[in-house]
């Protein structure tokens, strides 16, 4: 039991974190609040993907060779997973472009507005 | 028997015609009399073409033409056999002798949006002639359809308050009995029998099981809200609020004769009337619709509204008709399909009457009618024929039809059914004469004592009504075409 | 050139919004034209795309030369060719509207306005395209952050709505990007077809269960299924018409699309219906939504809402075809895709026009508009029919399959669904013809109103598309037989 919960600290890790994001997106009245949540949540899934590239005494995938060093075989499992830290890459430039329009539209919302409480909002809604 | 097939686009073309007219129509909007000549000319084309397919109907042939393939085994094509014909002879027939009434009437009245309404009259006329034309019941759903929602403009052509409640009775009963009931029928039709197409001897025999048969049955019966049968009839009085000559195409001929036609093509054509009659649907069926028979001619009896009463009157005349697919007997059978033309001329010289005092002394009430048949003997006259006709007296054209049917209830052994025929032609009497007696030879009324001007309305009014009172007359002595076409039909049915 | 077609259907676009801004920046004119042109060649890319692959097959394009599954592929099947050529035109069709739309509701924003429409069909096009889960991550979020920013510039409560609808939005996507990520866990690929051939041995996984629930749920929050849709009224009714005319129709079929990929080609239907029967709870969730959404729409005052409701439940309609699990069902469900798409870009372009026209989109603004708006009013009907299901327009078609599919399946409480749906939209389209055909309540018939209709119909830029929508709506209805038999028998996924 002890195994399954350290030996996977990785997940545990990444859905805690998840669930705090979930948390502040669900329930938080503050849209700002929410905007926080929201990248705690979209983070959680980055460590997620980057920790199941991780491999224990693996290294970066960099082949180490000069110009001269000519051909040699690749062990890969001296090499850490370089395609998940790709796909993060583009996920984050994703993430950072939800961010900015999120924050546009909370401007927006300000205007508008005058607040940034969701229950205020609502009741000028009414 | 089986039945030479023909490849003929007839019956596409007759059904599209009206349709062309319709372009013509709206492109001649602003000339009134270009745009009823090409109402005019439609009528005569359509009924021409549909004419010319009697003399290959005669030689047990078939004419067909499949248009397009929806689905694998369904397709939109038509196929005319001696009861679609029959069908579509009376109502090309008598749109053109409605066109006519329709021109003198909207005019002596000045209705507004006269281009709309005789557009969308030729759609109803069309999608009617497409309902008698169908090959399949897929087809003929596509155009019970179409003339449901294209005569919604028609009904509710005063657009006024009481016109926007009976519209939505109207598109109610009718498309919410259509899609309920009517759909799922077909579907389920199409799920066991794997076909759709009509045949002489039903395609349901041995497919389902008799439970099945039975709800099918039922679906059939309650979707296909035209026929007016009850508890599904209150549409049609409502929908009276309509101009005149609509109510007298449409709602004595066109679409509630559609709707009987749809369920006699049902019942004959998808069933099988061995299937009903082994099940004892028939037996059920022919009491059922008596409820209607005798419901519909009580409520007649007290409606004081000219139209209403002939509306309950139609109701009643329907089930007379749906009477063919229950009288497990040749002349049963015969009696119900002829009694589609033979109530058709009675019931459109009724309403057109009923128009013509409207236009020429502005009554609607049978109560204010006393002595206008002085005023105005040739509608009265033709009121009279029209009254004899559709109760079945000789030597009018409904005789023959009540005759055919009561033999046939004698020959199919239900003597109950003889007693209902009986009884409701009392009822027709019991409220047509009264109408028919105090215009005569009652006392002025208060609306007709002080108007002088009231006389016969134009001779485009009077001449279409007297003349169908005189086709009910004839159609006695002389029932042939249409007489033909049915024995034609039944024969077919009764396996040659 | 017609190699690269598969690939130049989603560049076009693309490179096209990259140039967008620079060109609006010199002249504001010239965007409009350059989106017509971006989104012509793109549909004209999209039909050789289809015709190659009804010609010879399935396409397999690999970006950059590298072959899978290191590289990107695309795969151009029966499905999304198909697709393909719905989303291109429909997008060119609302593109060619969204003139006088803009320049009305936005007029300092035209150019910001293009570069982003472009972006988003992009989205829409890659996502059919693709056949790599996580290409099709980056595609969506495309689309949906494109979509976000159209929707905010909207009227009054737009900013909210969009923010709502963007940490709903976002919640969807990382839901669907921790599905790829528990996929790639378990598989190591990113390519469906590469997934889908490694899976059947690990279908006892955990992690693989995870995976399918998390690509669901993120699926069903991007296409509004019930109960994850409370974030699309609010959003597509506050948005800009020609935004709303985009998104509404598009964003949810490419959702849609994916959810049957997801289900029947990356997860087999051994899968899907056998281990975890998620059929089943599609089934169930799509009879809510469709009574939810029919039920709610009646509640509704503003038109642009009623059809935000409407379009919930159409969802139901798809959702539950592909639940089915048959043959028909699926067949339904992809034919739906098309047919919806069609009808609601017909209802948010008439939305559009009322809206231009009569400055607002409750109800009551439309008194009259079928005088004022006598071919906007003419197509909305058209759309009308087709979605309470009045052949031959296309709805009926879907409904004909998915009810079938249903008796297949034996899934009774689908087909009550399915028409009771129908009845309440029936209701709902006549509410608002009610509204817009009556007018002022004392309308009664005289002769002075021949004069009082002036036409003061929407602008030509937006009658055209929604012309084309509505003839559209009839012929797929006639020719969905050849569709279904040309193109969607191969679409559907085998084994089922």
């Amino acid at each position: 039991m002890f195994d399954f919960i350290v030996g996977k600290y990785n997940y545990w890790i990444h859905i805690i974190l998840m669930m705090i994001g979930f948390y502040a997106m669900m329930s938080k009245r503050n849209l700002i609040k929410k905007i926080i949540g929201m990248n705690i949540f979209q983070t959680a899934i980055i460590i997620f993907f980057i920790s199941i590239a991780a491999k224990r005494g693996a290294t970066l995938p960099i082949l180490e060779h000069a110009h001269d060093g000519g051909e040699h075989a690749i062990e890969a499992i001296s090499y850490i997973n370089p395609l998940p830290h790709v796909l993060m890459l583009t996920a984050i430039v994703v993430m950072v472009a939800t961010l900015g329009v999120a924050l546009a539209v909370v401007i927006l919302v300000y205007r508008k507005y005058d607040t940034l409480e969701e229950a205020e909002i609502l009741k000028k809604i009414k | 028997m089986d039945m030479e097939i023909i490849t003929s686009i007839k019956p596409l073309l007759a059904t599209v015609t009206p349709l062309l007219c319709i372009l013509l129509i709206i492109l001649s909007r602003r000339i009134p009399n270009l745009r009823e000549l090409w109402t005019i000319i439609a009528s005569l084309v359509t009924f021409s073409i549909v004419a010319s397919m009697v003399k290959t109907l005669y030689t047990s042939k078939i004419i067909a033409y499949k248009l397009v393939e929806v689905y694998p085994g369904v397709d939109i094509a038509f196929r005319v056999d001696a009861f679609g014909l029959f069908f579509a002879l009376l109502s090309s027939f008598l749109w053109i002798v409605v066109s006519f009434y329709s021109i003198g009437y909207m005019r002596s009245l000045d209705e507004h949006s006269q281009t709309r309404y005789f557009a969308f009259f030729a759609v109803a006329i069309s999608s009617a002639l497409g309902v008698a034309f169908s090959s399949n019941l897929f087809t003929l759903y596509l155009f019970y359809e179409i003339l449901t929602v294209c005569t919604y403009p028609l009904v509710t052509h005063n657009q006024n308050n009481e016109a926007r409640s009976s519209g939505r009775m109207y598109l109610g009963y009718l498309l919410g009995t259509s899609v309920a009931f009517f759909l799922p029928a077909i579907l389920f039709t199409y799920y066991f029998a794997g076909t759709l197409d009509f045949s002489p001897h039903g395609i349901l025999n041995g497919k389902a099981s008799n439970g099945m048969i039975t709800f099918l049955f039922l679906l059939f019966l309650f979707g296909i809200g035209k026929a007016a049968i009850m508890p599904f009839n209150g549409w049609l009085p409502r929908a009276m609020v309509a101009p005149t000559p609509v109510s007298a195409l449409l709602h004595a001929v066109a679409v509630v004769k559609a709707g009987v036609f749809c369920q006699l093509r049902v019942y004959f054509n998808i069933f099988g009337v061995e299937l009903l009659h082994n099940q004892n649907l028939d037996i059920f069926l022919i009491y059922f619709v008596s409820i209607t028979i005798l419901l519909g001619s009580l409520f007649a009896l007290k409606q004081d509204d000219i139209k209403a009463m002939l509306a309950y009157s139609t109701i009643s005349q329907l089930s007379y008709i749906i009477l063919a697919a229950g009288l497990y007997s040749y002349h049963g059978m015969l009696g119900g399909v002829v009694h589609i033309v033979m109530h058709g001329f009675g019931k459109i010289t009724l309403f057109m009457c009923a128009g013509s005092i409207l236009c020429g002394a502005r009554i609607k009430k049978i109560s204010r009618l006393g002595g206008i048949g002085r005023r105005m003997p040739i509608t009265m006259l033709a009121f009279l024929f029209g009254a004899l006709s559709v109760a079945g007296i000789p030597p009018f054209g409904g005789f023959m039809s009540k005759w055919f049917l009561a033999l046939g209830s004698i020959e199919a052994h239900q003597w109950p059914i003889l007693v209902v025929l009986l009884t409701s032609t009392l009822l027709n009497l019991g409220y047509f004469m009264p109408v028919v007696f105090i215009s005569f030879f009652g006392k002025d009324s208060e609306s007709i004592k002080g108007y002088p001007d009231i006389r016969e309305p134009s001779p485009f009014i009077v001449a279409p009504l007297a003349f169908t009172a005189l086709v009910s007359l004839a159609l006695f002595f002389y029932p042939y075409p249409f007489l033909y076409l049915a024995e034609i039909f039944v024969k077919s049915m009764m396996g040659g | 050139m017609i190699d690269q077609a598969p690939i130049l259907v989603v560049i076009f676009p693309l490179i096209f919004a990259v140039v967008t801004p620079l060109l609006g920046w010199w002249k504001k004119d010239l965007c409009y034209p350059w989106v017509i042109l971006a989104l012509s060649l793109s549909s004209v890319c999209s039909i050789i795309t289809l015709k190659e692959v009804l010609g010879n097959g399935v396409i397999h394009y690999h970006l950059g030369g590298w072959e899978p599954p290191w590289g990107i592929e695309y795969v151009i099947d029966h499905l999304n060719s198909f697709i393909l050529v719905l989303v291109a035109s429909i997008s060119l069709l609302v593109a060619i509207s969204s003139k006088r739309l803009v320049e009305e509701e936005n007029p300092d924003k035209v150019v910001y306005f293009y570069t982003l429409f472009l972006l988003q069909v992009t989205g829409f096009l890659g996502i059919v395209a693709t056949g790599d889960l996580f290409n099709l991550y980056v595609f969506l979020e495309i689309a949906s952050l494109a979509g976000y920013a159209l929707i905010a510039v909207g009227e009054e409560h737009a900013p909210f709505a969009t923010f709502r609808y963007l940490v709903m939005g976002t919640i969807g996507a990382c839901f669907y990007l921790l599905g790829v990520g528990y996929l790639y866990m378990a598989t190591g690929s990113l390519n469906m077809a590469d997934v889908a051939q490694i899976l059947p041995d690990i279908y006892s996984s955990k992690v693989v269960m995870v995976a399918f629930i998390f690509l669901l749920v993120g699926v069903a929050i991007k296409m509004a299924l019930f109960p994850l849709h409370a974030w699309l009224p609010d959003a597509y009714t506050y948005a800009p018409s020609a935004t709303s005319a985009l998104v509404a129709p598009l964003m949810t079929k490419v959702s849609v699309y994916v959810m049957i990929r997801i289900i029947y080609t990356v997860f087999k239907p051994y899968y899907s219906i056998e281990i975890l029967p998620v059929n089943l709870i599609l089934g169930w969730l799509a009879v809510i939504a469709i009574l939810y959404g029919v039920i709610m729409a009646l509640r509704q005052v503003d038109i642009k809402r009623m059809f935000c409701y409407i379009l919930i439940a159409e969802i139901g309609y798809m959702v539950g075809g592909v639940g089915l699990a048959n043959r028909l069902g699926v067949t339904g469900a992809i034919l739906h895709i098309m047919n919806d798409a069609l009808m609601i870009t017909g209802l948010f372009l008439v939305a559009g026009a009322v809206v231009y026209k009569l400055g607002g989109h409750n109800i009551n603004q439309l008194r009259d508009a079928f005088k004022k708006m006598p071919f906007s009013m003419a197509a909305f009907a058209v759309v009308g029919l087709s979605l309470i299901g009045v052949p031959p327009t296309c709805g009926f078609f879907s409904k004909w399959y998915l009810i079938l599919g249903a008796i297949e399946a034996e899934n009774w409480i689908f087909i009550v669904a399915l028409l009771l749906s129908s009845a309440i939209n029936a209701i709902l389209f006549f509410k608002i013809v009610e509204i817009a055909y009556y007018g002022k309540a004392s309308h009664a018939h005289n002769g002075d109103s021949h004069g009082g209709n002036t036409i003061d119909e929407a602008p030509v830029s937006i009658l055209i598309p929604l012309g084309v929508v509505a003839l559209a709506i009839i012929l797929a209805g006639i020719f969905s037989g050849k569709i279904v038999s040309g193109i969607l028998q191969f679409a559907v996924p085998p084994n089922l």
